[in-house]
C-alpha cells in the first residue's frame, strides 16, 4: 500500500547538511512516521562554506553557522553517537554505544572527513590542522588570529586556496605547497589554473608548485616542514588540506557497495549492494553518494557540492516516502563556487569531464570570464569568474547537449572564443589534494591525451 | 494569422487594465510568437530566463543605429554595461556600500508616515497621486542627493523619457523620440549640474559619492555621470510607483487576503514577491540577437526584435502552480519581476523596502477602504504598466 510509505520508522545517519535537508524533505512529503537523526559530531547541522572564509577571515565564529531550520522536522535527534554499522537483514543501524537502531527505510549521509596528514606523529604537533568541522575551524581561526609568522598550506585545492587568501586578507604570510602544476588544476584544468596561479601570486602567496611535503618538524610544536625539491619552509602553522575521506568504513561489513570512493546508488539514490543489485529500503545521498549522471555519459559521480547535498536529499526523501512509479532521478547538473582573491568562482557541469576548453566570455586578463568545457564535441561544464549572472546561460547549453564549442555571438566574447585548447585536466593522482569532483567509472585523463606532433 | 497582431493588442491603450487574456493567447500560441512586422513575441517562463541570460541578447539600441550617443547601462552589453553598473553600484550596494539601502529603512518609515498624516477615514484619497508616487520620490532624492522641490521640473522630463522608451509598434514615434531625446540632454544637464556643486564638498548622497571618487580608475566621465543619474532618478521611481499602486489594487480586491496580510505581517515580504510576479510593474523588455540563433526550434536573424514578455511569463502555468491565483504564501517564487541575467534590476532592494513599507503602512487603512473606480485609469504606457490614478474611499 502506497500509503504506508508516509509512515513507519525512517532513520538518517549523517547531521549535516544533506542529512537535515532529507529530514525536512521527508517531513514536506508527508512523512508522519518516527523520525531518528544520528550524527557523530555533538552539534546540530552546520554549514560548512563559511568555516575555510567568514570564519578564518574573524567575520563570524565557528559556532555561529548553525543551519537554519526550514521547517521542524520533528526528529529523535541522536547527536555525538558514532553508527558503526548496518544488518540490512534485520534493519537496524548498530550504535557504539551498542543499541540497535531499527529502521524501515534508511537513508546513509555521513559525508566525508578531511584526509589527514599520512604520518600520525607529525600529524599531533601543535599547529597542525585539518580543516573539516567546526572545531578545526575555530582553532585554526585562533590560531591565524594571533599573528602567526608564516602559515604552510598543504594542497592547493579549493579548500587550500581559500585558506590561503584568508591568510593573505589577514595580512599573513603563506606558503601554498602543491603537488600539481597549479592550484585548482584538479577541478578546473590547465588554463584556470594559470590564473589561480597568478592570482595567489599577485597576492603576495609563496606558491610551490610540483611539490610535495616530505615531512613535518617541531618538538611538540610545528615549527616548519621539508619539501621534496629540498626546500624548507619555516612556518609556524600547518594546514593539512590534501581533500576529503568518505566515511564509509562503518559500512565495511554491511554487504552495501560502499568503497573509498563512496557508496553506489542510482539515479534515485537507491543503494546498491556489493552484488549491484539495488535495495529497496536503504537510500544515499550527499557527498558520501556515487550516482549515475545521464549528462555525463551515466558515469558514476561522487561530488563534494553544498548544491548536491540539498537536492540529492530532497530527491532521496520524496523516493522514500512514494511508490516506484512516482519516484524522481536526481539529474541535477551539478554547480559549486568559492570565493578567493577577491575572485567569485563558480561551475556548472563536471568540467574534468572534458576534452577541449574555450574562453567563451571576458578574459584572463580582465579576470572576468567564462571558460566553457567540452567533451567529444558537446558543451559538459561552464566555469565563470566574477560572470556568475551568466552561469544559467551555461547550465542550459550543457543540459540541452549544445555542441561544442558554444554558439558566437556574445557581445562581450573573446577573440580567443574561436581556438578551443586542450583542457588540460591532470590525472588526480598527481594532485596533492583529492578531487571535489571524481568520475569515478573510469579515468578521465586517458581520454584527455593529446599528441602534439613535433617538427 | 491573429497572433501576429498580438503586441499590437498588447500595447493598445484599450487592453491597459488587463492584459493578461493577451498573455495567456500568446503562450497557446507558443513560445516564439511570429509577429506582422517581422518582431518576435517570447510569453513562456523558461524561454524568456533563457533569453535574458543568453550573452547574445543585445540591449544595445546602437546594435540597430537607433541612436549614437552611448546609453545609460539598463542598455548597455557587457563588458561597458559591467563597468559602469559596477561604478554606479560603488555608493548604492555591497561589497562597497553593503549597508546602504537597508539603513534607509527609517528614513522610508517616516517619510510613509508624514504622506499618511492627511489619510482621515471618510475621505477619499488617490493612492498614486497622493502616496505611491510621492514616496519613491522622495526617497530617491534623498538617496540621489537631489532637491526634492525640482520635483515639477524632472517629472516633466521623466515623463518624456519613458514616453520614449515604450514599446509603440505601428506607431509614429518621431516626435516622441524628439521630446526624449531633448529631455535626457537637460535632465542630464541638471544633474550633472548638481553634482558639481558637490565636488569638493560632498554631501551624504549617490551624487556626491560620484563626483568624489578617489580613485581615477572608478570615475565616470560626464558623460557616463548624466546617463547614471539619469537612469537612476527615472528608474528609482517610475516603476516602485507602479508596485505600490498595483499592490493596493490587488489587495482591495482580494479582501480574503488583505485580512490574511492584516492578521499576520511577517507575510508582507512574501506578498510583495507575490506582488512582482502578479502585478509587475515591468511588463516587457526588447532584446536584439547579435548572431542568429534558435529559440524552442524558432530561427531569429540577427539584428530582429525580440519582445519579452515578462508578466506572461509569471503567469506561465509551466513554471507556476496556479498562475492566476495571488497567493501570498507562494513558495517557489522565482518571478521576473525584476527581470534576470546581469541587468537584474539594480534597485531591487530599495524597491522591495518601500513596498514593504509602504503596504505594510497601509494595511490598517485598507480593511473599510473601497475602490471608487474599479478598473481605474491606467497609465499610457505598456512597458511600465499601473494605473494612473487610484481613488479609494477611505
Amino acid at each position: 500500500m502506497p500509503g504506508d510509505l508516509k509512515e513507519g520508522r525512517i532513520v538518517i545517519v549523517g547531521a549535516s547538511l544533506a542529512g537535515l535537508r532529507a529530514a525536512e524533505a521527508l517531513r514536506e512529503e508527508g512523512f508522519t512516521g518516527s523520525l531518528t537523526v544520528v550524527g557523530d559530531e555533538p552539534h546540530p547541522p552546520y554549514d560548512r562554506p563559511p568555516l575555510s572564509k567568514q570564519v578564518l577571515l574573524g567575520q563570524a565564529t565557528a559556532d555561529s553557522t548553525g543551519l537554519p531550520m526550514r521547517r521542524d522536522p520533528d526528529a529523535d535527534w541522536r547527536l555525538g553517537v558514532r553508527a558503526t554499522g548496518v544488518d540490512l537483514l534485520a534493519k537496524q543501524v548498530l550504535l557504539e554505544d551498542g543499541e540497535p537502531l531499527p529502521y524501515d527505510r534508511l537513508l546513509i549521509a555521513t559525508g566525508t572527513r578531511a584526509r589527514p596528514w599520512p604520518n600520525p606523529e607529525e600529524a599531533l604537533l601543535d599547529g597542525v590542522f585539518t580543516l573539516r568541522t567546526r572545531e578545526d575551524a575555530g582553532g585554526l581561526a585562533q590560531r591565524l588570529a594571533a599573528g602567526p609568522e608564516r602559515v604552510l598550506v598543504i594542497g592547493g585545492g579549493f579548500t587550500g586556496s581559500e585558506i590561503a587568501s584568508a591568510c593573505r586578507e589577514r595580512g599573513l604570510e603563506v606558503t601554498v605547497a602543491e603537488r600539481g602544476p597549479a592550484p585548482l588544476v584538479g577541478a578546473l584544468g590547465g588554463t584556470l589554473s594559470k590564473l589561480a596561479a597568478v592570482m595567489h601570486r599577485n597576492h603576495g602567496v609563496d606558491l610551490r608548485t610540483g611539490v610535495t611535503v616530505t615531512a613535518l618538524h617541531g618538538n611538540g610544536g610545528f615549527t616548519g616542514a621539508e619539501l621534496s625539491d629540498g626546500s624548507r619552509v619555516d612556518a609556524d602553522v600547518c594546514v593539512v588540506a590534501l581533500g576529503a575521506v568518505r566515511n564509509v568504513e562503518w559500512l565495511a561489513e554491511s554487504g552495501l557497495a560502499a568503497g573509498p570512493r563512496g557508496i553506489a546508488c542510482d539515479a534515485g539514490c537507491r543503494a546498491f549492494n556489493m552484488y549491484g543489485i539495488v535495495t529497496d529500503d536503504v537510500f544515499v545521498a550527499g557527498d558520501v553518494s556515487r550516482f549515475p549522471h545521464p549528462l555525463f555519459g551515466y558515469q558514476m559521480l561522487s561530488l563534494e557540492h553544498w548544491g548536491n547535498a540539498v537536492e540529492q536529499a530532497e530527491v532521496a526523501a520524496h523516493n522514500m516516502v512514494n511508490p516506484g512509479p512516482l519516484q524522481r532521478p536526481h539529474l541535477a547538473v551539478p554547480t559549486f563556487w568559492s570565493t578567493q582573491f577577491g575572485l567569485n568562482i563558480k561551475s556548472v557541469g563536471v568540467p574534468t569531464y572534458s576534452d577541449h576548453v574555450v574562453i567563451a566570455q571576458g578574459s584572463l586578463e580582465a579576470r572576468r570570464l567564462a571558460m566553457v568545457y567540452g567533451y567529444q564535441g558537446r558543451v559538459t561544464a561552464a566555469v565563470t569568474v566574477d560572470m556568475a549572472k551568466s552561469l544559467d546561460y551555461y547550465r542550459h547549453l550543457i543540459e540541452t547537449a549544445a555542441p561544442f564549442p558554444p554558439p558566437t555571438g556574445a557581445a562581450d566574447r573573446a577573440i580567443a572564443a574561436d581556438v578551443p585548447i586542450p583542457s588540460d585536466v591532470p590525472d588526480p593522482k598527481g594532485l596533492s589534494h583529492g578531487p571535489t569532483v571524481a568520475l569515478t567509472g573510469y579515468l578521465p585523463d586517458r581520454r584527455l591525451t593529446v599528441v602534439q606532433p613535433t617538427g | 494569422m491573429d497572433s501576429e497582431t498580438l503586441l499590437a493588442r498588447i500595447t493598445d491603450y484599450a487592453n491597459r487594465p488587463n492584459p493578461y487574456p493577451l498573455y495567456a493567447e500568446l503562450r497557446e500560441s507558443g513560445p516564439v510568437v511570429r509577429q506582422a512586422d517581422g518582431g518576435y513575441l517570447v510569453g513562456t517562463y523558461h524561454e524568456i530566463a533563457a533569453l535574458l541570460h543568453d550573452p547574445r541578447m543585445s540591449v544595445d539600441p546602437r546594435t540597430r543605429g537607433e541612436v549614437t550617443h552611448k546609453p545609460p547601462f539598463l542598455r548597455l552589453d557587457d563588458p561597458e554595461h559591467h563597468r559602469l553598473r559596477t561604478l554606479a553600484m560603488r555608493p548604492f550596494g555591497p561589497p562597497h556600500s553593503p549597508g546602504r539601502v537597508d539603513a534607509m529603512r527609517g528614513e522610508i518609515d517616516q517619510i510613509t508616515k508624514e504622506l499618511m498624516d492627511s489619510f482621515e477615514a471618510g475621505r477619499q484619497i488617490d493612492i498614486v497621486d497622493d502616496f505611491a508616487y510621492p514616496l519613491p520620490v522622495t526617497v530617491i532624492c534623498r538617496l540621489l542627493g537631489v532637491p526634492r522641490e525640482d520635483e515639477p521640473l524632472f517629472r516633466a522630463w521623466s515623463d518624456a523619457l519613458v514616453a520614449a522608451a515604450d514599446v509603440r509598434p505601428e506607431a509614429e514615434t518621431t516626435e516622441t523620440d524628439k521630446a526624449g531625446d531633448q529631455a535626457r540632454i537637460e535632465m542630464g544637464g541638471y544633474l550633472v549640474n548638481l553634482a558639481e556643486q558637490r565636488r569638493g564638498n560632498p554631501s551624504d548622497d549617490m551624487l556626491s559619492a560620484f563626483v568624489n571618487e578617489p580613485d581615477p580608475a572608478l570615475r565616470l566621465t560626464q558623460e557616463e555621470l548624466a546617463e547614471t543619474a539619469v537612469l537612476l532618478l527615472i528608474a528609482g521611481h517610475e516603476t516602485t510607483v507602479n508596485l505600490i499602486a498595483n499592490g493596493v489594487l490587488t489587495l482591495l480586491r482580494q479582501p480574503e487576503h488583505l485580512d490574511q496580510l492584516r492578521r499576520d505581517h511577517d507575510l508582507l515580504p512574501r506578498a510583495v514577491e507575490e506582488l512582482l510576479r502578479y502585478e509587475p510593474p515591468v511588463h516587457i523588455r526588447e532584446r536584439i540577437p547579435l548572431a542568429d540563433i534558435d529559440v524552442a526550434g524558432t530561427p531569429i536573424a540577427q539584428g530582429t526584435s525580440v519582445v519579452l514578455v515578462l508578466a506572461s511569463g509569471n503567469r506561465d502555468a509551466m513554471r507556476f502552480h496556479e498562475p492566476d491565483r495571488f497567493d501570498p504564501t507562494r513558495p517557489d517564487n522565482e518571478h521576473l519581476g525584476f527581470g534576470s541575467g546581469i541587468h537584474l534590476c539594480y534597485g531591487a532592494p530599495l524597491a522591495r523596502i518601500e513596498a514593504q513599507a509602504a503596504l505594510g503602512a497601509l494595511l490598517p487603512h485598507l480593511g473599510t477602504a473601497r475602490l471608487v473606480q474599479d478598473p481605474p485609469p491606467y497609465r499610457q504606457n505598456a512597458m511600465l504598466r499601473g494605473p494612473r490614478h487610484l481613488p479609494i474611499q477611505l
